[in-house]
């Protein structure tokens, strides 16, 4: 049916088709969002369209931004993790004591941690592969069993005399503007990005990756093709706890504390940047610029409105609406257009 | 037969699952690039013999030979090591990636932190749809793909991973005669490529014309292979069910009776055009054609699923405006799904709740409730009424045979008391018994005064059970027939034409 | 790697199905109840005391409502992850109408048409959350969960905007004497959830809204084929759970005679866990009320016995989220062992 067309009409149609391809993608629309909404507060909060304002939001974004990444994996394999908050909180407080308490070097104790994330992450595994129990179920029950057991053996306590290898700010990069303001990147923002880097390369660029992906577009099917169902439900849980204690262990760095419920609620934030960036609850979509423009956009709402001088408590309603109409948005135009063609297929003659 | 030694042969190959045996002491051979037929009634062992030979279950008895040489333990990964490749009815393929990607999965599956060979699989995906030449577009999301493409993704993926011998389930179930056609080109050329294909059917169609041989499987035995210029559908119907099923001719000349349905130049942008028929009281009226013919969005239509864009439809002279399912169920029309398991019935739940789901609200008391011994005397007189065999009225639906689900979907709707009942492809999966006793009840309704419109793609069927049979084609009704008047045999070339 | 295992449950829904549906599917959970009690009895001297039933009583209905409120979106196949936040803010309303308009020593019977106006203005604000809710999931088609975690979201901002995080209090005594009460000895805010279990019961098992309901949770598209309006059942879902989330406001204002947006958050997650404990398929279609009362009671037990034993709260929580993994540990290989039993055979 399709003939081969001639070269200028092809690159044409090639172009075209990459257009309506790149139409359909939320991070086209987000990312347009976000200039849009840039453009406004720019404007109308002159503080806002600064280098360091700018650094300032990365920096706080950087916690949620390095758990995003994680629960982005999950999302793709087709499952989802509310505990991430919970394996945070417990992994801080765990390197929290050995530094602390026992005085292990900074190392041992930023693995130790590390390993009590992945550990979390891998029962999740476990009991949602072995176990067969749904995803979101196993995941609150492990939410309530590891934080109330956090909660029960820390006593509520925060944990204040980190050392200062933890603690002290690391800046890779300090320049002055021309108006006086300093620029400062930090360990964070770099952590951020090197994590971003990393699960971006891991999900297009590795076989395990792309695994992930065929997983979670249809499980049935890649069992019979034979990808190992068992080992990548490890791998995307084992991969959220390792970025969640990750962001466990810059969060005290940024704060210079461990607190055992500090992390409490941040679940909702970050599912919602990494649906808003167009990571499917049903599996298998999303991209890591994606959930990156979705902390963005969150980010800038609420910097913005903080500029603007309007409440914070209104943030959470910006947050609500933005969910609302922009999940809304990306089901409904997908919907459209899908009518079965019948007519104009069958022959029509004979 | 030649002396070449068969791609696959299997000898005295049994399986048993539990308490029931599924295959019993088959033999079996596929030669090098044949087109082959399995064709048998569902439940047969077809598709526990497919799994075999793709080494998903192991055989309790009996020995499988690939390429000569006998390979004691198959499993998965070794069937697809020799070449074994199987596409089943749902295709398994990843909606959610690229043409590429799901053509050269294979690529994919080597150790897990290995970059992927973006442009090696490219040049896969694109050699493997230039040997089938079926040019797609190679970066288009499988979800965006027509159904036919998806086939030929499904394909080209089983040639990717060096498929000798390829299994095909149902392929043409849900493709339009043309999509059927360039199919079978496809598969021509495999064969010339010295690759077998199997085709699993329990339909006989169209498929059955470019096969070699053909394999008639019935009750976990084979019942025998034969070349398909000797045997006619007539026979492969009666070896697959062990029954001569001679139809007699029932029509009836129902011009006396008053109308009840009358369609008057029914259109809908991209599905059907122009239809006008007639459906008088008592009688049955059949609808064949091939499947996307525009049948199945006609009866939506019809029962208010989808809105008409152009005529009317006229119950007893009364026009109806049909907004809804229920508006149309008001009116007492009822619809019985060609699917039944994802839309006929809700499966898990069990038969009494799926009995009276159509008709809650006539069960409903003064308070709003519907008391429970209302509703279980309703759901065992249906039972009683159209025999259906069940455990109890407690148990899942799922857990009935095909042929009893099926009279549990016509008992619900028959619940609603409608006036003109629609079936689409109603013995679809239907074992043989089964499917006589539902010619019956149609037969007892259409006596009753319901009219009935039936869909399908058995001209045998719609000869069985219809007194007039219309011919749709490209969504428009292009001819009628009378059975009797017109022969089977002369409706089939028309249909086939 | 390639494993002949039975798939998972992917498609169909988890092996619990098989075990909820079972006549006497509640038995293992009666069990655990009766045990439990047991145990306790035989460990804490003085445990079965009409003192241990009081704060049973008393401490029962919030949670127990919540989840009532749970588990009528979790049967179609739904989640409704806003139910705190519409209670608190139903809660918030009325305080805030009774503290403005009948402020403490109004008299008789002002201060009752005033009581009557907020839980008036309480229950239409419950109504209008809900039918919103649902308009959005039936008529939108996004995930539940992200259109109640929006909703969730808009209703705790609007709710904290306004009370800029503080908690109201205030309420008339007459309001407040009523909540108190004990008629024949039995705690009203106890009667209320016994009374709505009772009407929510009623409704999911006997009316064509609740086996619609159940459908759905199974199959929506096979239920809307069968002439049911499933977006109105929808809608009709969301409203239902946020008319119980109505309830709950006024529990929540007798138990705390005052209101906030941050009042038992914890609450959500507990709540679903219940509701899976009491054995309601977290994919929709099966659950009971009664399963839910008894796995409540049995959270509610855990929690009141280690209480006695001198066990942190935090500890119970723990405990509880064990209890849910076990039981449905064990559900999952009950319903597997006659399988494999089978098949040895």
């Amino acid at each position: 049916m399709p003939e081969p067309a001639s070269g200028p009409d092809r690159a044409v149609g090639a172009a075209l088709a990459r257009w309506r391809r790149l139409r359909r993608r939320p991070e086209t629309w987000l990312f347009l969002v976000i200039l849009a909404v840039g453009t406004l507060f720019g404007l109308m909060a002159p503080g806002f369209l600064t280098l360091p304002n700018v650094i300032d939001l990365l920096e706080t974004y950087s916690v949620q931004a390095i758990i995003a990444m994680g629960l982005f994996v999950v999302l793709v394999s087709g499952g989802i993790d509310i505990s991430f908050a919970a394996t945070a909180s417990v992994a801080q407080y765990c390197a929290a004591l050995l530094a602390s308490r026992l005085g292990l070097p900074a190392p041992l104790v930023i693995l130790a941690g590390l390993a009590v994330g992945v550990g979390l992450g891998c029962v999740n595994a476990a009991l949602i592969h072995h176990l067969r129990i749904t995803s979101i179920i196993a995941t609150i029950a492990m939410m309530s069993v590891s934080f109330s057991l956090l909660m029960y053996f820390s006593g509520g306590r925060s944990i204040y005399d980190l050392p200062d290898w933890w603690t002290s700010r690391v800046v890779f990069y300090r320049a002055e503007l021309a108006s006086g303001d300093i620029v400062r990147v930090t360990l964070p923002v770099v952590l951020m990005g090197a994590m971003a880097l990393l699960t971006w390369a891991l999900m297009t660029r590795t076989s395990i990756g792309r695994q992930i992906y065929a997983m979670g577009g249809n499980p049935e099917a890649a069992r019979r093709v034979g990808i190992d169902v068992g080992r990548l439900t490890y791998v995307a849980y084992g991969y959220l706890g390792f970025a969640a204690a990750l962001g466990g262990l810059v969060q005290a760095h940024r704060v210079g504390e461990s607190v055992p419920n500090a992390m409490v609620n941040t679940e909702l934030a970050v599912l919602s940047a990494a649906v808003l960036g167009g990571a499917s609850l049903a599996g298998g979509v999303g991209t890591v610029p994606g959930v990156l423009l979705g902390i963005v956009l969150l980010a800038i709402l609420q910097n913005g409105l903080n500029l603007l001088g309007v409440s914070p408590y209104f943030f959470q309603i910006v947050i609500g609406v933005t969910i609302l109409v922009s999940t809304s948005i990306t089901v409904l135009s997908s919907r459209r257009g899908r009518r079965l063609r019948t007519l104009g297929e069958a022959p029509s003659h004979g | 037969m030649s002396g070449e030694t068969p791609f696959l042969r299997i000898k005295g190959v049994s399986k048993r699952f539990g308490g029931v045996q599924a295959l019993i002491d088959v033999d079996w051979e596929v030669r090098r690039g044949e087109v082959h037929c399995l064709v048998g009634e569902n439940g047969c062992g077809k598709s526990t013999l497919i799994k075999t030979v793709a080494g998903v279950h192991p055989p309790t008895a009996g020995t499988i030979e690939i390429d000569g040489r006998p390979v004691p333990s198959l499993d998965p990964a070794k069937a697809k090591a020799l070449g074994i490749q199987v596409i089943f009815q749902d295709l398994s393929l990843f909606p959610n990636l690229t043409v590429v990607e799901n053509v050269a999965v294979e690529s994919t599956l080597g150790p897990a932190l290995r970059p992927v060979q973006k442009a090696g699989m490219r040049r896969i995906a694109g050699e493997v749809l230039a040997r089938l030449d079926f040019p797609l577009d190679l970066d288009a999301l499988v979800a965006d793909l027509p159904v036919a493409e998806r086939q030929i993704t499904a394909i080209a993926r089983g040639l990717a991973a060096k498929a000798r011998l390829i299994f095909m389930d149902e392929p043409t179930a849900s493709l339009t005669r043309a999509e059927v056609d360039r199919l079978l080109a496809i598969v021509a050329r495999l064969r010339g490529d010295g690759i077998a294909v199997v085709f699993v059917s329990h339909r006989l169609d169209e498929v059955v014309k470019v096969a070699e041989r053909l394999t008639v499987m019935r009750d976990g035995r084979k019942v025998g292979t034969w070349p398909v210029a000797e045997v006619d559908q007539r026979r492969i119907g009666h070896l697959m069910t062990g029954v001569d099923v001679e139809h007699g001719v029932v029509a009836r000349d129902m011009r006396a009776a008053p109308p009840l349905l009358a369609v008057e130049g029914l259109s809908r942008r991209g599905e059907f055009a122009d239809v006008s028929l007639t459906l008088r009281k008592g009688e049955v009226l059949g609808i064949v054609g091939l499947l996307g013919a525009g049948r199945t969005e006609l009866a939506l239509t019809l029962f208010g699923m989808n809105r008409a864009e152009g005529g009317r439809i006229l119950l007893e002279g009364r026009d109806l405006a049909l907004r809804s399912n229920r508006d149309a169920v008001r009116a007492g029309i009822a619809y019985v799904s060609e699917d039944r398991l994802s839309l006929g019935l809700v499966l898990p739940q069990s038969i009494g709740d799926n009995l009276v789901l159509a008709v809650m609200r006539r069960l409903k008391n003064r308070l709003g409730l519907m008391p429970q011994a209302r509703r279980r005397a309703l759901a065992a007189e249906w039972v009683e009424r159209l025999k259906v065999t069940i455990p109890g009225l407690d148990a899942p639906v799922r857990t009935l045979s095909g042929g009893n689900q099926q009279r549990v979907v016509l008992a619900k709707w028959l619940a609603t008391r409608p006036r003109v009942l629609i079936l689409d492809s109603p013995t679809v999966g239907v074992d043989i018994k089964n499917k006589q006793g539902i010619y019956e009840v149609v037969a007892d309704l259409a006596r009753g005064g319901v009219g009935v419109i039936l869909i399908s793609d058995e001209v045998a069927e719609t000869f069985a059970t219809c007194d007039r049979v219309l011919h749709m084609r490209a969504g428009r009704i292009v001819g009628e027939a009378v059975p009797g008047v017109v022969s089977e045999h002369e409706m089939e070339e028309r249909i086939y034409a | 790697m390639a494993d002949a295992r039975p798939l998972p449950a992917a498609k169909q829904g988890s092996p619990l199905r098989l075990f909820a549906g079972l006549p006497g599917g509640h038995l293992g959970l009666v069990s655990l109840l009766v045990g439990l009690l047991l145990l306790f009895a035989f460990l804490v001297p003085g445990f079965l005391s009409v003192a241990t039933l009081n704060s049973f009583m008393y401490q029962l209905p919030l949670l127990g409502l919540l989840s009532l409120a749970m588990i009528v979106p979790l049967m179609s196949g739904g989640l409704n992850l806003a139910i705190i936040a519409t209670t608190s803010q139903s809660a918030l309303l009325m305080v805030w109408i009774m503290g403005t308009l009948a402020p403490p020593g109004t008299g008789g019977s002002s201060a009752f048409l005033v009581i009557l106006l907020a839980l008036a203005a309480g229950l239409l604000l419950c109504v209008l959350i809900g039918l919103l809710t649902g308009a959005l999931v039936a008529y939108t088609g996004v995930h539940p969960i992200l259109v109640t975690l929006g909703t969730k979201s808009l209703i705790d901002g609007v709710s904290i905007y306004l009370t800029r995080g503080m908690a109201l209090s205030g309420v008339p005594d007459a309001f407040a004497a009523a909540a108190a009460s004990t008629p024949l000895g039995v705690p009203l805010i106890f009667l209320l959830l016994v009374a709505v279990a009772v009407a929510v019961g009623v409704i999911l098992k006997h009316t064509p809204f609740g086996l619609a309901c159940a459908m759905i949770g199974s199959n929506p598209e096979a239920t809307r084929y069968s002439a049911v309006d499933t977006g109105r059942v929808l809608v009709g879902v969301y409203a239902l759970s946020s008319v119980v989330c109505f309830f709950a406001a006024l529990v929540m204002i007798a138990t705390f005679n005052s209101a906030s947006a941050d009042y038992a958050q914890s609450y959500l997650l507990v709540t679903i866990l219940a509701a899976v404990l009491g054995g309601v398929d977290p994919f929709g279609g099966f659950g009971t009320v009664t399963g839910l009362m008894i796995a409540l009671a049995i959270l509610q037990l855990l929690s009141s016995g280690l209480n006695q034993f001198g066990v942190s709260t935090y500890l119970t929580v723990a405990i509880w989220g064990a209890t849910l993994i076990l039981v449905v540990v064990a559900q999952t290989f009950a319903a597997r062992l006659p399988a494999r039993f089978r098949r040895r055979k």
